[in-house]
């Protein structure tokens, strides 16, 4: 967050240990101390918790007979204990794939639809609504998605597959009802939406009027002014909306468990029912895990830890570098 | 942009507002229903056999999801035959169940399978001048249900169960299922064989009867976790019920009282002798009761008879177990254990499971425990 700015505020002179000198007064002072015992406890926390995850895996590691990365087995109960996270890994990645090459464009497109086309008055509505879907609780989605989700995509996955098997992606090899990463991904993309339209909008929002007057000024059409100014300055900020997105899908869990079939196999043929997610093991075998399946498990989220943390180190990268476009600059 | 926010915020809480509300009374409604399904006016309480002895206070207990629905029943008549009594019934999962017996901070644990080697070591902790031990308490016949248009009877036998569930026979028109139902028209269909996603002790023990019955077909061990590579599968006994309900061409395994709350046909197993089993209470009872004692002492874990060919027993059965200390249970909660196992062992007790679609244990094993039960210290 921010990471360039305290690099423009001259070094604090090392004596003065309370920085921002204080105007004295009782209420600057508590506030001061608040936030900052905010802050420091925040770390506290979030250290202590990294050190719980990561003694509880050394723990489950150390005793895994497979490799942890590479085995497509997650049976930590067995004798001898076997577990791996190849394919959730797997799993996680392709459905989250899935899920933003649907919803970033579809959200995109709601985003200037509201801020660029619609009127007034629709606008509004069609902005709370979306945001609305962010308030339904993913079991809600994951039960939705079971009831009527999976059935109706049924006829489009034959579709697909008779049409677009030849992509082998699309190639239905196994029977079995859409329960399957692509129906999770459909899913996911549904959930997403709310977050990437809302930041997206906001962003387009910010776009100076004096840009896009000076390109419809030039004679300019709508789609033009859209693409010569809008996006190009809303660009960051769309990709900071997707991460933002691809965060919920990476961890969603419940959704995901209810609508998923899951099976430690790997396969690129989207459409076959199996693979897994970590978020969706995590909830299917916690219950009846003992105390060193519960290590495992921690040990499997461990990594979707690492996996979101990296996804956003990207992301900050990709933004840094566009910074021209930021809105700071306008 | 101040104005439109507002305006936002006041359009959002209303529209959760609806959507809350909404909730809430759909909420209400679904309550009503599992009450009137779980309660069941036709089992009310009999309060006057319930001996409450020194029952008293609280008692708390965790375990096997399997039992929940008996569980759900016992303790409605017990509570409502023991007044100041409160029995705590929290169905999570046999393993929570063994682990929060073995830290002592449950009366008795509900499990789908006896206690191993390590766990009764672990129980001597608790137990502190004995250990912990099984009690069967009830039984259960694990349905195979499926779903197959213009089909209403099926008869398999456990190994071409073991082949369909291991996906090894793909086409319901396959010769060895035609052979085993005579004039019954199967269609081309590919099964969608299902099983449970998460770790379950329904799975182990079809495992268990598919390991006895068809060993040279089934070469999985019997584990919780579903051991073969095909299939799809779905969440808890419910989960598969209810794909199977909605899946053309589907089968899957789940406790006979799914089958009949979701109305979908059983598979009659052929286990060899006059005439092929149907899946029912009265017919598991009759397997349990070819089963053996195998504990040792006052443990009376059994070891089932997967492989029975008597007339009308159905082999594909689970036992549940409350776990309990022999000795040296704590004195707070003893009188109550004793007074409410003594009331689910009871000729009473048994004939509740009937009802939910559970088994009754069979009355020889059954007196043992009430035996052990009367016993306990």
């Amino acid at each position: 967050m921010a990471s360039t700015t305290p690099l423009d505020i001259p070094p604090a002179p090392p004596a003065t240990r309370g920085r921002p000198k204080s105007t004295g007064r009782a209420g600057d002072k508590i506030f001061l101390s608040l936030s900052r015992g905010s802050g420091i406890l925040l770390l506290v926390l979030m250290a202590s918790i990294a050190v719980f995850l990561s003694y509880r895996s050394v723990i489950a590691i150390s005793k895994d007979e497979g490799n942890f990365l590479t085995t497509f087995d997650w049976n930590p109960a067995g004798d001898p204990p076997v577990f791996g996270i190849a394919v959730l890994l797997f799993g996680t990645v392709v459905s989250s794939i899935i899920a933003m090459l649907i919803a970033v464009p579809i959200a995109v497109g709601i985003a200037l639809f509201i801020s660029h086309y619609a009127p007034r008055k629709l606008a509004a509505p069609i902005a709370y609504v979306i945001d609305l879907l962010a308030a339904v609780p993913s079991i809600v989605y994951g039960i939705w998605g079971a009831l009527v989700l999976v059935p109706y995509l049924e006829g489009l996955n034959l579709w697909l597959d008779q049409f677009f098997g030849w992509t082998y992606i699309f190639e239905k090899t196994e029977v079995g009802v859409a329960r399957s990463l692509f129906t999770v991904g459909i899913l996911l993309a549904i959930m997403i939406l709310p977050i990437v339209t809302s930041v997206s909008r906001e962003v387009f929002l910010q776009v100076p009027k004096m840009n896009e007057e000076a390109a419809l000024a030039l004679g300019a059409t709508r789609w033009e002014v859209i693409r010569l100014s809008v996006l190009p300055f809303g660009r960051s900020g769309i990709i900071s909306a997707s991460m933002l997105g691809l965060g919920r899908a990476l961890g969603e869990t419940m959704a995901v468990a209810t609508v998923l079939s899951p099976s430690f196999l790997i396969s690129l043929h989207v459409l076959n029912p199996g693979g897994g997610t970590f978020a969706q093991n995590i909830a299917a075998k916690f219950g009846e895990a003992d105390e060193f399946g519960r290590d495992a498990l921690i040990a499997s989220g461990l990594v979707l830890f690492v996996l979101t943390l990296l996804v956003n180190g990207a992301a900050r990268l990709i933004i840094a570098r566009r910074k021209e476009y930021s809105g700071a600059n306008a | 942009m101040k104005l439109q926010r507002k305006n936002r915020l006041r359009a959002t809480a209303l529209g959760a507002l609806a959507v809350s509300g909404a909730l809430v009374l759909t909420a209400c409604g679904s309550d009503d229903n599992t009450g009137a399904d779980a309660g069941g006016d036709k089992t009310s309480a009999a309060a006057s056999n319930i001996k409450c002895d020194d029952a008293e206070g609280q008692l708390r207990a965790s375990g096997s999801s399997a039992q929940k629905n008996a569980m759900d029943l016992w303790v409605k008549n017990y509570m409502a035959a023991c007044s100041g009594v409160e029995v705590n019934y929290s169905s999570s999962s046999s393993g929570e169940g063994i682990v929060a017996f073995n830290q002592g901070t449950v009366g008795f644990a509900g499990s789908d399978s006896a206690l191993k080697p390590e766990e009764v070591a672990e129980s001597k902790k608790i137990c502190k001048t004995g250990q912990g031990i099984n009690l069967p308490m009830v039984g259960g016949p694990i349905a195979v249900g499926f779903h197959l248009e213009g089909v209403d009877k099926l008869t398999l036998d456990a190994s071409t169960l073991a082949k369909i569930f291991d996906t090894k026979i793909k086409k319901w028109n396959d010769p060895a299922i035609a052979k085993l139902n005579d004039g019954v028209k199967l269609p081309d269909k590919p099964i969608q064989a299902f099983h449970r996603s998460e770790d379950s002790g329904t799975t182990q023990n079809l495992g268990k009867y598919l390991n006895a019955a068809a060993p040279g077909d089934w070469k999985y061990e019997a584990e919780k976790k579903w051991p073969a590579p095909g299939g799809q599968a779905a969440s808890g006994s419910s989960g598969i019920a209810s794909q199977v309900k909605a899946v053309d061409g589907s089968i899957g395994y789940f406790e006979l009282s799914y089958a009949k709350s979701q109305e979908i046909t059983t598979v009659d197993i052929n286990t060899g002798g006059a005439t092929p089993v149907e899946a029912t209470s009265e017919n598991a009872s009759k397997a349990i009761a070819a089963a053996k004692v195998k504990g040792t002492g006052k443990d009376l874990a059994l070891d089932l008879d997967y492989t029975t060919k008597a007339e009308g027993a159905y082999p594909l059965v689970l036992v549940t177990y409350e776990v309990v200390c022999d000795t040296g249970n704590k004195a707070d909660t003893l009188g109550t254990v004793k007074s409410f196992l003594t009331y689910t062992a009871s000729a009473e007790g048994q004939k509740v499971l009937t009802d939910a679609g559970y088994a009754p244990i069979p009355e020889a094993i059954n007196a043992k425990v009430r035996e052990t039960v009367a016993g306990l210290s």
